[in-house]
């Protein structure tokens, strides 16, 4: 059934911070969640003034959390210059999980609820939780519910050398138990993504993220930390000969053309934006970058239903179109998150495949092509890297600077996927 | 970064040592802290000449809660208080003769001055007089003033300001500027006052309340000190550094609740982008503070164009570009805005091995002369600082004796800190220091080098 969309007032996106992305285990290895998460928050205050300020709420999410981090976001604003009286929660949605802390935070600031919020996200891969294995689990559960020695040297015999080995979280799907890579391989080939268009699209996505650093477009949106002023990832002087000279990684057989270069890498890094009402804005003589015009999540069955683990967008984004009356070709930007260059081929290749389109979206027509001079203009992650609950700030205040800078009522399409077979997607309007 | 030497001296032990040898004693100088009195003690205000100004210095001190003592009699009989400041108000010398005068005066008052104490010197402008022997009685005051101030002991200083006829409301603020622990490491100072419509009823504590002010190269140093008295005095700071030195830039700016504004300056957009933050965020400006400098030493001879050309750049034509754009932006700099510009003493003296460094701040010199009759035109004022051998992470990279030799070649016998440039820096962007305008004021506790 379509949803109709109510007017009224929508929330502002005044602007945003983050910190560079690094590679695993480089710069940021001994920073955890919540050191990034809190140095994000105090850049966003520096450049806004905030300092002391108490905002309607703060939220924000990590996707590999330590059980110490079960209130990760009100520990990092407590640790932060904001007001000690900010309210905050924690979020999660795989991937998608900064893009709708945006939402969730914008939903409260349309509604009334609130008049400013911070949204957010943090991962690190490098100081990731390490689990005890679960027979060891077991062992140690029972050692501590033991009363007398006797028992507890009972317990304690049951262990054996091979359950010290600690369970490494791993970037796969518990219902399948496929890489993630390994999945978005599987769509790639249902969807005949060659390798050359793969690396082309990464190529351009170094290009474009290094000529906006070199012109300064970030210095608004950045703030470097542990001594890194920009991502770790990013290769200016990426090209296909050197994306060329990389082995598949994801998929099997001669027709694998996922790469090292063409995936995202592991990395750690965190992002906020701040929303708020456009009179909280005034107030405070803060900028109106763009609004939150709508937003629209989507999960598909890839266990059983034969759909591609990461093709959730796909589905999100018709339903978000109908809804606003607009079409796939309404936008003056598309921020199609990177977290394998061949995800975004075949999300677009499906929005122009007439059979997909009429099969799958029950759409009468194809959704057409997108003009693929406005796709990922500053870069995506294939580029600055992909810390999961990061990405989605990282888009959504770039999307909002970029259109201001074009000039008012200019539109914007972000979608993210998201692992579990969802995907999170939004329209930002200037 | 502590003084271990002046801190030595200065010791019960090192005291005996420096004394016996005839070391350097320099001494723990007064600094300003908020609250605390104009002065540590009472003033004394003596005339040579006329002195229309003494009536007005002795309204203001006691307006300050300073007590005015009379002078020393010829017979050494005083009020029993020994003074914090001596104030000689020489406005109306017409020779050489009237200069007796000052002697008679300053010879008992100075034998009395406490530590830290003050001496200030009050005249008309040499320039302003077609005599020859009242412009010589007058410049004979300069040299008067500069070798009191070598001659001073245990932190006390001695600067010269002249008052020209009609610029008397100016007085006040570089009057209470001198006497207070805010000007701690400015010695042997000549500061030529001009009329100028002076804003009545200053708050001493926060005289920059309600002002916007921008501090380029914020994130340390020296720029730091300036962005924390600014702050403390009241003033919302723009904090601006080139943006990998953002995070500790998003430190200072937080930590003095101003905000932070990632911007190389050089960047050809730059003075576009800090004019449209500026309008955006706060339509309009009050203060500017060019303090982003960077060194590139080399001999002449050796310096490549990079070398050259860089340091260019940032110390001169980014103050240069940006300071036309905000004049030329409408209605951005407010009407008394204040402009001031980090100088150096190797712009003044000329360094070893600093050609580019040295040209770039004498040309802040002559281009904060050039600007100053605009900027009096719309309220405004421009002025450059100059700081000498100030204590900074750079300096503590110096060799041993390179550093030792460098901060105690002045009258002070001790480096500066960055907050005595600071404090000099919130001074001049005072809305009361409207009558300081085109002046060059050194921050080099009188440093023999270039005087
Ligand atoms: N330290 C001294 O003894 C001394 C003496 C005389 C003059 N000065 C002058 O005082 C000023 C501050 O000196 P400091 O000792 O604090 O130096 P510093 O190197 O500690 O700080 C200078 C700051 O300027 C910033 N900066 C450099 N280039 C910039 C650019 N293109 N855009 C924006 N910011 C930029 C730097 O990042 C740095 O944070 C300089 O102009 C210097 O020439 C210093």
């Amino acid at each position: 059934m379509a949803t109709t969309p109510t007017p009224g007032r929508r929330a502002a996106i005044v602007g945003g911070n983050r910190i560079p992305f690094a590679r695993s285990n480089s710069a940021y290895a001994q920073a955890s969640n919540q050191d990034m998460l809190t140095a994000t928050i105090d850049g966003l205050v520096a450049r806004f003034g905030l300092q002391g300020e108490q905002v309607g709420e703060v939220v924000a999410g990590a996707v590999l959390k330590h059980a110490r981090d079960f209130n990760l976001t009100r520990e990092a604003v407590l640790g932060s210059r904001l007001s000690a009286a900010t309210p905050a929660y924690d979020v999660q949605q795989a991937c998608g999980t900064g893009l709708e802390a945006a939402v969730l935070v914008a939903n409260k600031i349309a509604l009334g609820q609130i008049e400013s919020g911070i949204a957010g996200g943090t991962d690190t891969t490098s100081d990731a939780p390490l689990a005890v294995n679960e027979d060891l689990r077991r062992v140690l559960i029972q050692l501590n519910s033991a009363k007398t020695l006797g028992d507890r040297l009972k317990a304690l015999r049951g262990l054996r050398p091979g359950q010290l080995a600690p369970e490494i979280p791993r970037n796969a799907e518990p219902r399948t138990g496929l890489a993630m890579g390994d999945h978005a391989a599987i769509t790639a080939e249902e969807w005949e993504i060659g390798r050359e268009e793969q690396d082309e699209l990464t190529v351009r996505s170094h290009h474009n993220l290094a000529a906006a650093y070199d012109r300064g477009f970030f210095d608004d949106l950045v703030t470097p930390y542990l001594g890194l002023s920009r991502d770790s990832n990013l290769r200016p002087d990426s090209s296909m000969e050197k994306l060329a000279k990389l082995r598949p990684v994801f998929g099997t057989g001669p027709g694998a053309t996922m790469t090292a270069g063409n995936s995202t890498p592991l990395t750690d890094g965190a992002s906020a934006v701040l929303l708020a009402s456009d009179e909280w804005a005034a107030e405070r003589g803060l900028p109106v970058l763009a609004h939150l015009v709508d937003a629209q999540t989507a999960a598909v069955d890839y266990v059983h239903g034969g759909e591609g683990l990461l093709m959730a967008p796909a589905y999100a984004v018709p339903v978000m179109l109908a809804r606003q009356g607009l079409t796939l070709q309404d936008f003056d930007f598309y921020e199609i998150h990177e977290a394998f260059a061949s995800t975004v081929l075949a999300t677009m290749k499906a929005w122009e495949d007439p059979r997909f389109c009429k099969e799958r979206l029950g759409l009468d027509a194809p959704l057409g092509r997108i003009d693929r001079s406005k796709l990922n203009v500053n870069g995506s992650s294939l580029a600055a890297g992909h810390p999961f609950a990061a990405t989605g700030g990282r888009i959504v205040a770039m999307l909002a600077k970029m259109l201001h800078e074009a000039g008012p009522g200019k539109r914007g399409l972000i979608s993210i996927c998201a692992a579990g077979g969802q995907g999170v997607v939004a329209i930002l309007e200037s | 970064m502590s003084d271990w030497y002046r801190d030595f001296a200065n010791s019960g032990v090192g005291t005996t040592i420096t004394r016996q040898f005839g070391l350097p004693r320099p001494a723990v100088l007064r600094r300003y802290e908020p609250g605390e009195p104009l002065l540590p003690g009472p003033a004394v205000i003596g005339t040579a000449g006329g002195g229309r100004l003494r009536d007005a210095l002795t309204r203001l001190l006691r307006d300050a809660g300073v007590p005015v003592l009379s002078p020393v009699a010829a017979d050494g009989s005083d009020d029993g208080e020994r003074p914090a400041a001596v104030l000689l108000d020489a406005t109306g010398v017409t020779g050489p003769g009237q200069l007796a005068a000052a002697h008679d005066f300053l010879a008992p008052a100075v034998k009395r001055l406490r530590a830290s104490g003050r001496v200030l010197i009050l005249a008309d402008p040499p320039s302003a007089t077609d005599s020859p022997a009242t412009a010589a009685a007058r410049q004979a005051l300069d040299g008067l003033v500069r070798s009191i101030g070598k001659e001073l002991l245990n932190g006390s200083t001695a600067n010269l300001v002249y008052v020209p006829d009609g610029a008397e409301a100016s007085l006040a603020s570089p009057v209470r500027f001198f006497l207070s622990g805010r000007s701690a490491y400015v010695d042997g100072q000549v500061l030529t006052l001009s009329a100028a419509d002076v804003p009545a009823g200053e708050d001493d504590e926060t005289p920059l309340a309600g002002r916007v002010a921008v501090v380029t190269g914020a994130a340390r140093g020296i720029g730091a000190a300036i962005a924390r008295v600014m702050a403390r005095d009241g003033a919302h700071v723009v904090a601006v550094d080139v943006p990998a030195a953002g995070e500790s830039l998003a430190a200072v700016a937080n930590e003095i609740g101003g905000t932070a504004f990632q911007l190389d300056i050089t960047a050809a957009d730059a003075p576009a982008r800090l004019v449209a933050h500026l309008r955006e965020r706060h339509g309009g400006v009050d203060v500017v503070v060019h303090n982003a400098g960077i060194t590139r030493d080399k001999l002449l001879v050796n310096m490549d164009a990079a070398r050259w050309n860089s340091v260019m750049a940032v110390n001169l034509q980014a103050q240069l570009d940006i300071t036309e754009a905000l004049l030329a932006a409408d209605g951005l700099l407010r009407p008394d805005a204040r402009v001031v510009c980090v100088s150096s003493q190797s712009g003044i003296a000329g360094n070893r091995g600093q050609t580019n460094y040295a040209a770039s701040k004498a040309g802040i010199i002559g281009m904060v002369r050039a600007w100053a009759p605009a900027f009096a035109g719309r309220g405004a004022t421009i002025n450059a600082v100059a700081p000498g051998f100030i204590v900074t992470e750079m300096t503590a990279r110096m060799p041993f004796g390179t550093r030792e030799v460098g901060s105690r070649i002045n009258s002070l016998q001790q480096g500066g800190l960055p907050v005595d440039v600071a404090e000099t820096i919130a001074w001049l962007s005072q809305p009361g220091s409207a009558g300081v305008n085109g002046q060059v004021v050194r921050v080099c506790g009188q440093s023999m080098l270039g005087a």
